[in-house]
């Protein structure tokens, strides 16, 4: 690094800029700090003790199923309360704990190992941990006072429709479930931007470490594998509440159209269960190794083509719903393709290992523990594309000790190396008590005593999901053994937890960087502080640490960007996304009891429906655009400031003053998913009209020629409106002339849109008017949502929030309007060209 | 496929030992060229490729043979499911209906035209055939055949709520003779 010699800096400087930030970035060390905290370390904190308490209760959960399998015609519970149980600990493990779980490691970990200060939307990162913690409850409530749901976690109709299903288990499932999918994908959003954008100055994409390459890739997943199943959910939901006919046959639905937009999501689901993991071990492994990862590149590769294969796969777990022959063939083959990616880093792992020179330790340990286990899992996948032998075990055991051999072996266990792992950069603290190693030993063993017993009942034909069997069956004995094995393993993992909470509580204080890693997570001081770097490290090589160990000095002593705290605002450097120039300057918000406030509102406005509370979920959701306006005016500022010192000569604008904030990324991504969520709507338009029974209607909508010129005109004015007051503002001119225009185009769409419902009254009629209510409704709530953007932005302009210089919400505003015109003109073609052509 | 897949895991098992315990490695820098070859190109994209494509060809060449192909001596019946259970009718008109179990004729390749009046099942006999939903709205077809005749056992294998474990039926392969008596008694 080019940075003067330590000894010619004044002593004293690091400490009075740790006083200084510590001061500026603190969460209110009060109780209610808690509830307006936006700090990545609270945050994180937060999320992953929840999430290890779920991941408690499904693994009570799993104890329970395996207490009543351990014996033949066991009378421990009964067959609806077994339902109950293994649908709930399903759910409980893949959307309670391992998602949240990982999202919790990246907002502790990325910021540290970018070499920036915090996530980029810290707030919405604050959002996102209370949705999940108020859905997740609701379900868990739920199910204590006996109103789980019981069809399995992946819910099939019609057996979860209402007829089926009366009650509101299944509701409690499709509502909760959806809230936790919108807090995932606010993670996701946030990780995205922090990881192209928020990082150290020169870290290109390529000096990025391996862990932010797959969260980045696991996060554009989840931007694209969670829409369909949250269109599923809405799909299933209306059909339960409103009877829309989607699945049921009589009136033109298809169960098998569930499947599909579940599969899409669930099978992809899986891989963006397991790259987290995969993440945490190629940032690990080679530490361990002393050496450094070998094949970078191709990892990164590989990790982003088992993403897009993944999502070419989901068919696979319907190879028995009947599809035709050459489709079989060709998802068998693509789903075996699969294996070429995963042995690609499984090698590169081994490859790492043979360069270098292992030690054991804790944390290499569950890493053996995870290559002993999911190569296994692996194996048994592949063997599963197979068709005919999917033909034989599907739904059987079998199945079910693949999956936990991939989830435990290939999540689970590689999630405690990395807690271990990482336990002196987020605690502080060396392992003092050696109860870990104890715990390993009782871990993995029993694990796969238990779900290799498993593997051979599902040989022997124990179907899953049935509650007992007969002695007869030729199972008793497998059954035992796995129970107990089960049970040990239980007590296995209850230590690992004791070991690592007294750990972090009582061990002795640490030193910086005790296993002599390269990468920047471990420059700063131990346990990270609140403002993370004291500034903004300048990097020139994927392993920072291992160019300059003095690294650590420099930052502290504030010789990085932005090393000096005066402006006494929370900064940090945006870069550009490729080659990591430092571009601008961002102010992150402060302390604020508005996220969770707006999670209150949107969980109620989840959640109500359950009791019918139509008007309370209504009102809910007016105070949740309500919050979400107070929230965004908040930000921004009245005066341009122009550039400002960002040290190292570099006067940097700040992001409020740039034409692509924070915002206008973040909205890039979120619109990502909200397309991936329209199409799926129009995959299922086609799906149904081709596939289902019933089809074509009796009659088609005829559109007419008044609505269409209303939806054309409309969308020529919403198109224009945006882009004129953008110009005008950049000219310093009057803009509400053109965001008037903008109103009233989004508004003459919005009356095209209800026009489509006035003309087909009756949506529980027949699928096809179900389809086209929800393809208006897509029209109708995004014309809503921006008039009140273009009116939001009226008033900001008013209010001198707008200038030449501060006209990134104007961007943004374009770019909503811009997704609604193109999304709302292809909806209406898609509800009017059948007629027209009829 | 067994021994496959436990040679694979032992070889993949040895590679991890042998780089753990072996001795250390004067030079540790400036492998990373021939390392990429061998272990992304040859272990990491050249192995799985071999193996899968072999895999691959087998399972395409067995499901080739579970296809329903003409024969002209078929049989074909429906296989109808509901909560909790099966009923299976026989003939031109479908006249001939029995619950809970399936007559075949041994010997002759009978197709099973598999369909649901209520929630979503699977007609799964084991030493028969692999297993293929019934789904309301929709008609698969299985094709079984029995060698000799017997009694085999079948069940559901989607799961289907309460009753779901005891949703099991038998198939009744019969002899030609037998087959013939029991189509002239339905249809009277
Ligand atoms: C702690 C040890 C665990 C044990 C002993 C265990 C045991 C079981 C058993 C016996 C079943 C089958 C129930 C049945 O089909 O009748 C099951 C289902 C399942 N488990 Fe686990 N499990 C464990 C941990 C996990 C973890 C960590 C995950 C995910 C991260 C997980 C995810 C699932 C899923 C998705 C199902 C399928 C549920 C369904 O069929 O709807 N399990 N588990
Ligand atoms: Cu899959």
């Amino acid at each position: 690094m080019t940075l003067p010699s330590p000894a010619s800096q004044p002593r004293g400087k690091a400490l009075r800029l740790h006083l200084a930030l510590a001061r500026i970035w603190a969460s209110d060390q009060r109780i209610r700090g808690w509830f307006t905290s936006s700090n990545n370390n609270d945050i994180g904190s937060l999320f992953l003790i929840v999430a290890t308490s779920f991941f408690v209760i499904g693994g009570i959960l799993a104890m329970l199923i395996r207490a009543q399998l351990a014996t033949p015609d066991s009378a421990f519970m009964e067959p609806q309360v077994y339902n109950q149980i293994f649908t709930m600990h399903g759910t409980v493990m893949m959307f309670l704990f391992a998602i949240p779980f990982f999202e919790a490691m990246s907002m502790l970990l990325l910021p540290g190992m970018l070499g920036t200060r915090d996530m980029a939307f810290p707030r919405l990162g604050a959002y996102g941990l209370w949705v999940y913690i108020f859905g997740g409850s609701a379900v868990i409530i739920a199910m204590l006072m006996g109103l789980a749901p019981d069809g399995g976690w992946f819910m099939y109709p019609p057996l979860s429709s209402a007829a089926f299903s009366p009650g509101i288990g299944a509701d409690v499932w499709l509502l909760g479930i959806t809230s936790i999918e919108v807090s995932a994908i606010a993670t996701a959003i946030e990780v995205i931007v922090t990881v192209l954008r928020y990082r150290a100055a020169g870290m290109s994409l390529s000096r990025m470490p391996i862990f932010a390459w797959y969260i980045l890739v696991v996060s554009v997943m989840i931007l694209t594998a969670f829409p369909p199943m949250i269109l599923g959910s809405l799909l299933l939901e209306v059909e339960r509440a409103l009877n829309w006919p989607f699945f049921q046959v009589e009136n033109g639905g298809d169960p098998l159209l569930w499947q599909h937009l579940f599969w899409l999501f669930g099978h992809p689901e899986v891989y963006i269960i397991f790259l987290p993991a995969a993440g945490m071990i190629a940032t690990i492994l080679p530490v361990m190794a002393r050496t450094n990862l070998l094949g970078y590149g191709w990892v990164v590769a590989a990790a982003v083509s088992l993403a897009v294969l993944s999502f070419g796969l989901w068919v696979h777990h319907m190879f028995t719903t009947g599809i035709p022959h050459m489709g079989l063939a060709f998802f068998s083959a693509a789903s075996t393709l699969v294996a070429v990616p995963t042995s690609v880093m499984i090698f590169s792992w081994i490859g790492t290992l043979w360069k270098g020179r292992a030690r054991m330790g804790l944390p290499m340990l569950w890493i053996m523990g995870f290559f002993a286990t999911f190569v296994i899992g692996g194996l048994t996948g592949v063997m599963l594309a197979v068709v005919p032998f999917n033909w034989q075990v599907h739904d059987t055991h079998f199945v079910v000790a693949h999956l936990h051999y991939v989830l435990i072996g290939g999540y689970v266990f590689p999630m405690i190396a990395a807690i271990y792992y990482f336990m002196p950069l987020l605690t502080g603290r060396t392992r003092f008590f050696k109860l870990g190693e104890v715990a390993f030993w009782l871990v993995v063993p029993s694990f796969h005593i238990t779900f290799l017993s498993v593997h051979m009942a599902g040989l022997l034909g124990q179907r899953r999901r049935t509650w007992t069997y007969d002695a007869d069956q030729g199972w008793t004995a497998l059954n035992l053994v796995a129970s107990i094995a089960s049970f040990v393993m239980a007590i296995g993992f209850a230590l690992t937890i004791l070991d690592v909470a007294v750990n972090a509580f009582v061990a002795v204080r640490g030193r910086r960087n005790p296993w002599g890693a390269g990468t920047l997570e471990w420059a700063g001081a131990i346990p990270s502080p609140a403002y993370g770097f004291a500034s903004i490290p300048i990097v020139q090589g994927r392993y920072p640490l291992h160019d300059d160990p003095d690294l650590a000095l420099h930052i502290a002593r504030g010789e990085g960007y932005l090393g000096d705290a005066s402006r006494i605002r929370r900064e940090t450097l945006i870069v550009s996304t490729a080659r990591g120039e430092p571009l601008q300057v961002v102010v992150l918000p402060g302390n604020s009891v508005l996220p969770f406030l707006l999670a209150v509102v949107t969980s109620t406005s989840f959640l109500a429906p359950l009791f019918d509370a139509y008007i309370v979920a209504g009102l809910a959701l007016v105070a949740v655009v309500a919050l979400a306006l107070v929230w965004a005016w908040g930000l921004g500022g009245r005066v341009d400031e122009g550039h400002v010192d960002a040290g190292h000569g570099a006067m940097l604008p700040l992001a409020s003053e740039c034409r692509d904030p924070p915002g206008w990324w973040g909205s890039v991504f979120l619109l990502l998913a909200d397309g991936v969520h329209f199409g799926s709507l129009l995959f299922g338009y086609a799906f149904l009209w081709t596939v289902a029974p019933n089809w074509p209607p009796h009659s088609y909508l005829q559109p007419q020629l008044w609505a269409v010129i209303v939806a054309l005109t409309g969308a020529l004015a919403l198109t224009a409106g945006p882009r004129l007051a953008v110009r005008a503002i950049a000219k310093g001119g009057t803009a509400w002339p053109a965001i008037t225009l903008g109103i009233v185009g989004s508004l003459a769409l919005a009356i095209a849109a209800a026009s489509v419902m006035l003309d087909r009254p009756g949506p529980a009629r027949h699928a096809y008017d179900a389809t086209l209510w929800l393809l208006a409704g897509h029209v109708g709530l995004h014309t809503i949502l921006s008039a009140i953007m273009l009116c939001y932005l009226a008033a900001r302009v008013a209010a001198g929030y707008a200038s030449p210089a501060r006209i990134g919400e104007a961007g943004i505003v374009k770019l909503w309007a811009d997704f609604t015109v193109a999304t709302g003109l292809v909806a209406l073609a898609a509800a009017w060209l059948p007629g027209a052509f009829a | 496929m067994l021994t496959c897949a436990l040679a694979i895991f032992f070889f993949v098992m040895a590679l991890i030992f042998a780089a753990l315990y072996r001795p250390p490695n004067p030079s540790v820098c400036g492998r990373n060229e021939s390392g990429t070859r061998v272990w992304i190109w040859g272990l990491g994209v050249g192995f799985p490729l071999v193996t899968l494509a072999a895999l691959t060809a087998y399972g395409l060449f067995i499901g080739e043979r579970l296809l329903p192909r003409e024969a002209p001596d078929l049989v074909t019946v429906q296989a109808q499911a509901r909560q909790w259970a099966w009923t299976f009718r026989y003939g031109e008109d479908r006249a001939i209906a029995t619950d809970g179990v399936l007559h075949i004729p041994a010997g002759r390749p009978v197709n099973v035209e598999i369909t649901s009046t209520d929630v979503i099942h699977s007609f799964w006999v084991p030493r028969l055939a692999g297993k293929l939903d019934a789904i309301p709205g929709h008609v698969n077809v299985l094709r079984i055949e029995a060698a000799l005749p017997g009694t085999y056992g079948g069940q559901s294998a989607e799961f289907s709520g309460r009753g779901y474990r005891e949703h099991v039926f038998t198939v009744e392969a019969h002899d030609a003779a037998s087959w013939a008596t029991f189509l002239a008694e339905g249809t009277q």
